[in-house]
């Protein structure tokens, strides 16, 4: 089971954090803070595991991957394989870049709503569901589509920046 | 203004989500100013009657709360309206606040039953979605037990979108409310058939969460996943696959013959690391009697390990600690790396690379391997080099110092690793010195020695970390003066003036051992100048070859230094301190007059002679240690009840008790234990032990024998050793090992010399318990029902099957086939099924021994024969 995603930009703020199991939010600041004090400590080109049981309990681990301003960072117990879960960061790195074409910080920071959609296409209750980027992508336009639509009937239109920019 | 027009008032010029975003990145108010700005807006709109003005106030706050830790368990009934909306936007706002916020403790959760339940029966595949992802995610039993006909209809879904997402929430489902498995198991196993490698994928990796919690009840349903695991080509699926008969295996050992050749086809024919990494680990984790497979897992360790890419570097060395234990050749065939790997930038590396190190360790290579730990540990940060020192120290204490031959050695080993710049780890360093102490007599002499040469240098007594060992080195020198060279210099460092910077604990102890150099030497002193008196003499001898060295100017010397150096302290605000120092003082007080006017001290009458052989009996008894289970070992006395009524404690206070707990258990707790409560062990002493010396070994060879059940058993690892001594009727083992002649030549080369006598407790020495396995007792139960609900519903689903095949093609010779191994597997499972329902009648206590019965009759029978 995955634990927990978390991105999170070279300065240690959180741009999407996901915990899979109920936790109180000072608890999940508590965590990214942790998570982050050991993530910038670490050279580049090295491993991509870390030994994070003291923050996630016994048999949790940890992998990251480091791109551009943001780390990507994926919590998981000992029915995920780690390379498998490097794979999948991969993959929801894909899929974002085929979202925001060429994905940058800012898209992650101000399409919160969509990450999330991307994400819960991928993870689901902790479970990998998707590992094929053309689905998530599938399933995030209809999304959006569907939101679009529900937005168009509205009387009242929401604020000028509204929900153009997705 | 009326309500209605501040409504619309409040939506026209509301911030979005995204104008929220840009706001912080432009605000100079300072982050936290913002955002309690931000809540403020958000909790006026909220309460808007306005679907959009609330979610999208809904939203912001959900932001707020994910990323920046703001609360929001005050908005969960504000979340239940915006998610009865009937807009898809609002719903997933809904849904998103809802799954992100509530837990079992949130009372509207009752609310959203019905909304979610409408939701899953929505013609939108999307909302449906929806609801699922919020049920896997929050799912109570209520909510389980409410929802889970509409989960089983999902389950026949035909779009498989729909499908997989309602196969993972059976995992929660399952979890909360263990009565559906029984609706929802047929379906659920029917899809490790399924082609949609989606849906196999999500099945088998709910098959992976149910195998983890519960190997046994998945075991019947290994024919299917054996297909799974040699048809597929998704690597994901064989991941998963690979980990549940990891789990499998691990409980029916046959299953292990079975699945070993397609675990290595998979491996030697797989391009992708995670697949061949996943096999590797379930060969060398589970299957690792398998020659073959081993041989072939480590010949990909290897692989891995060559590789310039640090990740498969890192994982290669870790699936060589899990095969470590087993089959140490595979370590040893890559010693080169693994010593390599030390010196890598990654501190993961790092530190896989030094537990495989320590896994190497054993008799013969002990010394080469710390020296180049020490080495190391030398260069490395802080945190490696605490990390290197803690598992040397770990490795060689382990088993009472197993491993190690030359004492002489490790004890310096101690001192220098003591001495290394970062060294964190001075309790355990001064742990090992006082249990080397205690426990080997022959290290002694050099114990004394490194002591000696903490104790003389100044500058260490400013280093925190140091102290620890300084109060190991003090006591160590106290406790076996009779190895010292120079016993004046001792006192005088024990006193020197720099000791103020110690803590008084620390500090008592270094009074104390002044207090006991001080004894030795007048023993020495009046027994040298008594020539005719025959037993002290003969007690006092043991050992010093400086006995003689004491002449009455020194003795005084000695007294004065002390008195000196003691006087302030009596006046000092610790009490433990000043009552030391008191003691030291009234005992000098008593001698001080007959020693300064130079009596006759031949003359045994004198007061100060009758004093000083009173402490020195007192001082010679020799400390032992002991069982960490001895406090188990006293009997209860009748009638006294003693986990009666206590357990209500545990609520009333239960943080308070637990710390008390963990000091029972622990090891280097009860030596210092020992070590500060000496005075009061000394004071029992006195009262028992005023005979002469002789007399008073034999007494305590009477104690022994009497309770010795809490002291420990000596090993004799060398015969030689014992056997040579007759001189004392001895009582048992220990006696004997006390009277040994400690003029035993020792100093010989470190090759030819025999390892010395290691006091070993015939218990308690390794039983720390370990927290888990009490956790994992208690927390078998919930599991338990469900993996009895898998049960049941494995025989309704293989009876279904049945008749579902015979109507289907009842002439198919294939399926016949397969039939006949259903059927059994179905037998079998019944049998077992009484066995468990039995089993289940007998109280916890007797789990274990269930545990094997069951594991027992599944071997029997449980697998199909054409898979074994």
């Amino acid at each position: 089971m995955i634990k927990a995603v978390m991105m999170l930009n070279t300065q240690g703020k959180p741009r999407l954090a996901k915990f899979y199991d109920y936790m109180p939010v000072e608890k999940q600041q508590e965590l990214i803070r942790g998570v982050f004090s050991v993530l910038c400590s670490r050279p580049e080109n090295v491993s991509n595991f870390l030994e994070i049981d003291s923050l996630f309990g016994p048999d949790s681990r940890l992998v990251y991957k480091h791109y551009a301003t943001l780390y990507f960072v994926l919590v998981f117990d000992g029915s995920e394989n780690e390379l498998a879960m490097l794979d999948l960061i991969q993959v929801l790195v894909e899929t974002l870049d085929k979202c925001f074409s060429n994905v940058c910080e800012l898209d992650i920071v101000f399409n919160y709503s969509k990450m999330h959609a991307v994400l819960d296409e991928i993870v689901f209750g902790g479970q990998v569901l998707e590992t094929s980027s053309a689905e998530v992508m599938k399933a995030v336009e209809e999304i959006s589509k569907l939101e679009a639509a529900s937005n168009s009937i509205s009387l009242v239109p929401k604020s000028v920046s509204g929900w153009r920019g997705r | 203004m009326s309500s209605s027009s501040t409504s619309i008032m409040d939506n026209l010029f509301q911030r979005s989500l995204e104008d929220l975003i840009k706001g912080f990145r432009l605000q100079l108010l300072g982050e936290s100013n913002f955002i309690s700005r931000a809540l403020e807006e958000i909790r006026r709109e909220i309460k808007s009657t306005d679907l959009s003005t609330k979610s999208t106030a809904l939203h912001k706050l959900s932001y707020l709360a994910a990323l920046h830790g703001v609360d929001m368990s005050w908005a969960a009934f504000h979340a239940v309206e915006v998610v009865s909306s009937s807009r898809f936007q609002h719903k997933r706002i809904g849904y998103q606040a809802i799954t992100q916020s509530f837990n079992d403790q949130t009372s509207v959760m009752l609310l959203i039953t019905n909304q979610v339940r409408k939701d899953l029966n929505s013609a939108n595949e999307y909302e449906v979605s929806l609801a699922l992802e919020c049920l896997s995610r929050i799912g109570t039993h209520d909510l389980a037990r409410d929802l889970t006909p509409e989960v089983f209809t999902l389950l026949g879904s035909s779009k498989s979108f729909v499908k997989k997402k309602a196969i993972g929430v059976v995992l929660r489902v399952f979890e909360k409310y263990h009565d559906a498995v029984k609706v929802c198991f047929k379906r659920l196993v029917e899809n490790l058939e399924s082609s949609d490698p989606q849906i196999l994928s999500a099945v088998v990796g709910v098959f992976c969460e149910l195998a983890t919690k519960d190997p046994q009840s998945c075991l019947p349903l290994a024919p299917e996943f054996y297909k799974v695991l040699v048809e597929s080509r998704n690597n994901w699926v064989l991941i998963k696959v690979l980990k549940i008969f990891a789990k499998l295996a691990s409980i029916e050992p046959r299953l292990g013959k079975k699945v070993a050749e397609p675990i290595c086809e998979h491996m030697s024919r797989t391009v992708a690391k995670s697949l061949v990494f996943e096999c590797v680990r379930t060969v060398v984790s589970s299957l690792s009697d398998n020659e073959a497979a081993v041989k072939l897992a480590v010949a990909k360790i290897r692989e891995f390990l060559v590789e310039d890419d640090p990740n498969l570097k890192y994982l290669g060395l870790n699936a060589l600690s899990i095969v470590a234990p087993k089959h140490l050749w595979a370590v040893l065939e890559n010693k080169e790396v693994v010593v390599k790997a030390m010196s890598d930038e990654d501190p993961n590396v790092k530190l896989e690379a030094l537990h495989l190190l320590m896994a190497m360790v054993n008799e013969d290579n002990v010394l080469e391997i710390t020296r180049i730990l020490m080495n190391y540990a030398l260069k490395s940060d802080p945190l490696f080099c605490n990390e290197i020192i803690f598992s040397v120290l770990s490795a060689c204490s382990r088993n009472a110092y197993e491993i190690i031959v030359d004492f002489d050695w490790y004890v310096s080993l101690l001192g220098e690793m003591a001495r290394i710049p970062h060294c964190q780890r001075g309790e355990e360093i001064e742990h090992q010195f006082i249990d080397i102490g205690m426990r080997v007599r022959d290290a002694r002499p050099q114990l004394v020695r490194v002591s000696w040469a903490f104790l003389i240098d100044p500058a260490l007594l400013g280093n925190l970390f140091l102290h620890p060992i300084l109060s190991a080195a003090a006591w160590v020198s106290g406790e076996y003066v009779e190895f010292s060279k120079n016993p004046y210099e001792t006192v005088e460092a024990l006193l020197q003036p720099r000791t103020g910077l110690l803590p008084p604990s620390i500090r008592a102890v270094y009074i104390h051992s002044a207090f006991k150099v001080l004894v030795f030497c007048l023993g020495s002193y009046f027994s040298s100048q008594d020539t005719t008196s025959s037993s002290l003499a003969q007690e006092s001898s043991s050992g010093s070859s400086s006995m003689n060295a004491f002449t009455h100017g020194s003795i005084l010397n000695l007294v004065n230094v002390i008195e000196r150096d003691l006087g302030p302290l009596s006046e000092t605000h610790d009490v433990e301190v000043q009552e030391r120092a008191k003691n030291v003082l009234g005992f000098i007080g008593m001698i001080k007059q007959d020693i300064a006017e130079k009596l006759n001290l031949q003359d045994n009458e004198t007061e100060s002679f009758g004093v000083a052989a009173f402490m020195e009996d007192v001082f010679s008894e020799e400390i032992g240690p002991v069982s960490a289970a001895a406090q188990e070992k006293v009997c209860v006395p009748d009638g006294l009840e003693l986990e009666e009524n206590l357990g209500v404690l545990d609520e009333i206070c239960g943080e308070f008790l637990k710390p008390v707990e963990s000091d029972l258990v622990s090891y280097t707790d009860m030596i210092s234990f020992s070590v500060s409560k000496l005075r009061i062990r000394d004071q029992q002493e006195a009262s028992s032990s005023s005979s002469p010396p002789h007399e008073a070994s034999s007494l305590l060879a009477e104690h022994r024998k009497r309770h010795g059940m809490y002291y420990l058993t000596s090993q004799k690892d060398d015969p030689d050793s014992n056997g040579t001594h007759s001189d004392y009727p001895l009582a048992n083992e220990l006696a004997n090992e006390i009277s040994q002649d400690p003029f035993n030549p020792k100093r010989k080369p470190n090759q030819s010399k025999p390892r010395p006598v290691v006091v070993k407790l015939d218990d308690g020495d390794e039983s720390r318990i370990t927290p888990q396995a009490k956790t994992n007792i208690q927390t078998g139960n919930d599991d338990e029902s469900l993996s009895r609900a898998i049960q049941s519903a494995l025989l309704v689903k293989n009876k279904g099957k049945e008749k579902d095949r015979y109507e289907e093609n009842p002439n198919s010779r294939q399926q016949e086939k397969e039939e006949s191994s259903r059927i059994e597997n179905h037998q079998n499972s019944e049998k077992k099924k009484k066995k468990k329902k039995k089993n289940g009648e007998r109280s916890s206590k007797h789990k274990s021994r269930r545990r094997n019965e069951v594991a027992s009759a599944s071997e029997q029978v449980i697998i199909p024969d054409f898979l074994l």
